[in-house]
C-alpha cells in the first residue's frame, strides 16, 4: 500500500499527490511514469512521477481528473492509500549536457517537463520553461519550473502571462536564436504544433506520448504509437519520441478508443453521487 | 507395489466406455463466463479410474513433464483412498487443478496410454483434476511436509506456471523464496491469460494461498529490469530462478493494425481476465466487437475467440493460416468452440485490417492459402494463392499468433547471454550464463504450454537446490523436449 502524505489542489482539475513509493522515489529519472491501480476492481493508469523525494520515500504524482479512475484518485486525502504503484517504467529522457533547452508544457503535462527542466538545470543547460493554461488558474508549476530558470507562463484567454497559445512565445524563443533543443509535454494538438513549428527549424524536439496502457512493459502492444512510420511501444520505446517522426493523428484516433465507456462510466459514477448526496468537487469540462 | 487383486479382471475393465465429462450447456455457456467443464463425480472418477489397466511400461508417466506417477494415484482412487490419491498426485505435481484443466493430455500422457492403441485412451486429464479438486477442498486432510530450514535464499521472477512450481519445489525444500511479479496479482499466464471459463480464477488464487502458507512471499509490482535489476536481485539472493514468460505479443505486421478494434490477444484477455472486464463492476473498459476475426489457431486463439462470444459477438470467427489437423490448440478447447457456435476458416491469412474514416475496424482482407510439404515444425507450410483475396466483414480482431522474449529483464544485465531471438540460454540443468541464475518456461524454450513451463520450473528447483547445497550440477534427466501433435496422434 502507498500512503498519501500530502495533497496539493494546482488547477481547477489537476491535483497533487505526494504518495509513498520508496524504492520508485530512489531510482526514478526523468521522462519516467508509473502504473497506479486505486484499489479491487479499478483500472491500471499511467502516471508521470512529476518528482521525487529520496530521502521521505516519495514520489509526486500529477493527476488530472478527467475519468472515473482520475476522479477516484484526486478525492483521496492524506492518510488514505494507493493499492498498486509500478515502475519506474519507459525509458529515461535524452537529454542535453549543455546549451540551451525550451521546456514547453500544457495542462496536465507540465508535470511531465518539471523533473526534466529541474534535471537540465542540474546539468548547467540553460532552460526556458514555457507553460500554457487556458486561463491563469490553468498554469501550473510555475514556481518550480521558476527555479530551474525563467518562465513564460501564456493563457488563451490572456489573463495571465503573454496572451495566446505557447507556440508564439516558442516561435520567438527559436527566432531569437541558440535553442538546442526543445521538449514539449502537453495535449496532442499542443504536442503536434510544437513539432511543426520547430521542424523547419531543425531544432530537435521530444515530446511524451500518453498512450492507453495496461502493463506498462511491453506485453500487452495497447500503446502501440506510429514513429518515422514504425509501430514503436510508448511504454518501453518511449514514452519520448521525436516530435518530428511522431504520426500525431493516429495518436489521437487511438486515445479516441473508449470515450464512449469513458463518458458512461463517468455519468454513473455522477449518478451514484447524486443518489448518496454527495458533490464533485469540480466537473470540468473533458480536455482533448 | 500395491499387491492387492483389482476387483475387475482386465476383460470387465477392458469393457467400460471412457468417461463423458459433464458439460454446461452450449447455449447457456457461449453467454456466461462459469466454467465449462463441471467435473466428475466420485461415481464416475471411480469408475474411469478401473479402465487404467495398470500396464507395467507405465508409458503414461514418461509422457507427462512432470512424470506425474499417474497409474498410483488412479489405483489409489480406484480403490476409493481419494486422499492418498491426492497426496500421491500433489508430490509430483505442485499445480494439478490448473494441469487438470489446461494440459493438452492428447499429446502427452492420453496419446501414449496402452488403452488408447484400440480405443479411447483413459482420461487422465479428468481424472487428476478430480482428485486436485477434492485435495483443494479437503486440504487439512493432506499430509503437510515441513522442511527444515536451510537459511538460503531464492528470488524467483515471475509468478507464471515455472515460478510457481519452483518456488512450491524450493520451499519444501526449506529454502526462502520471494517471487516478484509484474502485475499486481500474482499467477501469470493463469491470471492475465487463460479465461474463467476455462479456469476459474479462485482456483489458482487458491494455489497461490497454499504457497504463501507455505512460508512464500510474493513482491507485487516488481517489474525486474525496472523495478530492481538482476544484478541487485543476484546480490540479495543466494540463487534466481528467471520465469519471466514471452511476454512480447507478435503481430501480424500488415496495414491497418493499428487501427481501433485491433488487440493483441494479450491485451484483450489481460483486460477480460485480470482485469475482470468481463465484469461490470469493473473500471476497466473492453470493446464488446460484434463480429469478431480472431487470427491464430492456438489455445490463446480459442480463449480469446471464445470470450468474445461470451461478450456479446454474434459472430465470432477463427481466422487460421493452415488446416484443421494443424491446430495447435487442445483439441477439447475446438471441440467446445464448435459447440458454442464459433466459426472457423481455415487456410486463410489477413493481409490487411480495413477501417473506417473514424478509425475503426470494418475488416480484415484475406488470401487464401494451400497447403504445400511439411516444414521444419512437422505442418504443411502455407502458401498464398494469387488472386485468392477476400474481405472478411468485423468491427474487431485480435491477433493471436504467437509471442516472443521481453528484453526488459536482458537489458538490465549485460552478462546473461541470450540467444538470436532473445531467449535466455541455459545449460542442460536451466543455469544460465550468470552463475546462481536459473532460467526456464518460455523466456528459455519460447511460447509453449503451462505443464512444459512446470517441468521447468520443478527441475530449476532440483537444479537450484543442488547449487545451494554444492552438488551442482545435479544428476538429472535432461529436459523433455516439447512435441508437436503429428497427425498419427489424432487419427
Amino acid at each position: 500500500m502507498h500512503t498519501i502524505r500530502a495533497k496539493q489542489h494546482l488547477s481547477p482539475n489537476v491535483w497533487r499527490l505526494v504518495v509513498d513509493a520508496p524504492r520508485i522515489a530512489e531510482i526514478r529519472r526523468p521522462g519516467q511514469f508509473v502504473i497506479v491501480r486505486l484499489g479491487a476492481g479499478a483500472e491500471r493508469i499511467p502516471l508521470t512521477i512529476a518528482d521525487a523525494d529520496p530521502e521521505a520515500g516519495t514520489i509526486s504524482l500529477v493527476i488530472q481528473s478527467v475519468g472515473k479512475s482520475t476522479y477516484d484518485l484526486v478525492e483521496l486525502e492524506p492518510g488514505q492509500a494507493i493499492s498498486d504503484i509500478a515502475g519506474p517504467l519507459g525509458s529515461p529522457t535524452e537529454l542535453l549536457e549543455a546549451g540551451h533547452a525550451v521546456c514547453v508544457g500544457g495542462g496536465v503535462g507540465t508535470a511531465v517537463i518539471l523533473p526534466i527542466a529541474q534535471e537540465l538545470s542540474r546539468r548547467g543547460v540553460r532552460v526556458t520553461s514555457i507553460v500554457g493554461g487556458r486561463s491563469r488558474e490553468w498554469v501550473i508549476m510555475e514556481e518550480e519550473l521558476g527555479r530551474a530558470g525563467e518562465v513564460l507562463p501564456c493563457t488563451d484567454d490572456g489573463s495571465y502571462g503573454r496572451p495566446g497559445f505557447v507556440t508564439e512565445a516558442l516561435k520567438d524563443a527559436i527566432e531569437a536564436g541558440g535553442v538546442d533543443a526543445v521538449y514539449a509535454v502537453g495535449p496532442v494538438p499542443m504536442m503536434r504544433a510544437v513539432s511543426e513549428l520547430t521542424r523547419p527549424y531543425g531544432v530537435p524536439t521530444t515530446v511524451s506520448l500518453n498512450a492507453i496502457m495496461l502493463d506498462g512493459t511491453g506485453m500487452c502492444g495497447g500503446c502501440r504509437v506510429t514513429v518515422g512510420g514504425e509501430t514503436r511501444y510508448a511504454c518501453v520505446d518511449g514514452p519520448e519520441f521525436d516530435g518530428h517522426q511522431v504520426d500525431f493523428r493516429a495518436l489521437a484516433d487511438r486515445l479516441s478508443t473508449y470515450r464512449v465507456f469513458e463518458q458512461e462510466a463517468l455519468a454513473k459514477r455522477e449518478a451514484c453521487r447524486a443518489e448518496s448526496g454527495e458533490t464533485t468537487p469540480i466537473a470540468a469540462e473533458v480536455r482533448s | 507395489m500395491n499387491e492387492e487383486r483389482p476387483p475387475l479382471t482386465k476383460k470387465e475393465r477392458m469393457a467400460i466406455d471412457r468417461v463423458v465429462m459433464p458439460e454446461q450447456d452450449p447455449e447457456l455457456r457461449a453467454i456466461n463466463f462459469r466454467e465449462v467443464n463441471q467435473g466428475l463425480t466420485y461415481q464416475l472418477a471411480l469408475l474411469e479410474a478401473q479402465r487404467c489397466l495398470e500396464c507395467p511400461k507405465e508409458y503414461c508417466i514418461a509422457g507427462c513433464p512432470v512424470s506425474v506417477n499417474i497409474p498410483r494415484f488412479i489405483r489409489f482412487l480406484r480403490d476409493g483412498d481419494v486422499a492418498a490419491a491426492a497426496n500421491s498426485l500433489l508430490a509430483d505435481n505442485a499445480l494439478p487443478c490448473v494441469t487438470g484443466r489446461v494440459c493438452p493430455q492428447e499429446t502427452q500422457c492420453e496419446l501414449v496410454c496402452l488403452r488408447g492403441k484400440t480405443g479411447e485412451p483413459v482420461a487422465i486429464g479428468y481424472l487428476e483434476r478430480y482428485v486436485a479438486d477434492w485435495a483443494q477442498a479437503h486440504a487439512d486432510e493432506l499430509e503437510h511436509a515441513t522442511a527444515t530450514r536451510t537459511r538460503k535464499s531464492v528470488g524467483v521472477i515471475g509468478s507464471g506456471p515455472a515460478g510457481l512450481t519452483a518456488a512450491g519445489e524450493l520451499v519444501h525444500r526449506g529454502h526462502d523464496v520471494t517471487i516478484f511479479e509484474a502485475f499486481h496479482a500474482a499467477g501469470g499466464v493463469l491470471i492475465y491469460g487463460i479465461p474463467e471459463f476455462r479456469l476459474p480464477k479462485d482456483i489458482v488464487q487458491a494455489e497461490v494461498d497454499r504457497l504463501k502458507e507455505a512460508g512464500v512471499k510474493i513482491e507485487p509490482n516488481a517489474i525486474i529490469g525496472k523495478t530492481f535489476t538482476l544484478p541487485e536481485l543476484r546480490e540479495r539472493f543466494d540463487a534466481i530462478f528467471v520465469a519471466v514468460g514471452a511476454g512480447l505479443p507478435v503481430f501480424m505486421n500488415v496495414p491497418g493494425e493499428n487501427l481501433k478494434g485491433v488487440y493483441s490477444a494479450n491485451e484483450y484477455l489481460t483486460r477480460v481476465n485480470l482485469m475482470g472486464a468481463w465484469n461490470e463492476e469493473s473500471d476497466t473498459p473492453i470493446l464488446h466487437g460484434r463480429r469478431v476475426a480472431v487470427v491464430g489457431g492456438g489455445n490463446v486463439a480459442m480463449d480469446s475467440v471464445r470470450t468474445a462470444r461470451r461478450l456479446g459477438a454474434s459472430e465470432s470467427t477463427i481466422v487460421y493460416r493452415r488446416g484443421r489437423e494443424e491446430l495447435p490448440a487442445r483439441i477439447e478447447e475446438v471441440h467446445h468452440a464448435e459447440a458454442e457456435g464459433i466459426e472457423f476458416k481455415f487456410q486463410v491469412a489477413p493481409v490487411e485490417v480495413i477501417g473506417d474514416e473514424q478509425g475503426w475496424v470494418t475488416g480484415l482482407r484475406c488470401i487464401e492459402m494451400s497447403l504445400g510439404e511439411p516444414d521444419a515444425s512437422g505442418r504443411r507450410r502455407p502458401e498464398p494463392i494469387p488472386g485468392s483475396e477476400f474481405e472478411l466483414p468485423c468491427d474487431m480482431v485480435v491477433v493471436a499468433i504467437g509471442t516472443r522474449a521481453n528484453p526488459l529483464l536482458t537489458a538490465s544485465a549485460p552478462d546473461l547471454v541470450v540467444n538470436e531471438r532473445g531467449y535466455l540460454q541455459t545449460d542442460a540443468h536451466g543455469m544460465t550464463s550468470m552463475p546462481g541464475v536459473f532460467a526456464g518456461g518460455d523466456i528459455v524454450r519460447g511460447a509453449a504450454t503451462v505443464i512444459l513451463a512446470m517441468g521447468d520450473g520443478k527441475r530449476a528447483a532440483g537444479a537450484i537446490d543442488a547449487y545451494l547445497n554444492g552438488t551442482y550440477p545435479p544428476e538429472e534427466k535432461p529436459a523433455v523436449e516439447p512435441r508437436h501433435r503429428s497427425a498419427a496422434a489424432t487419427a
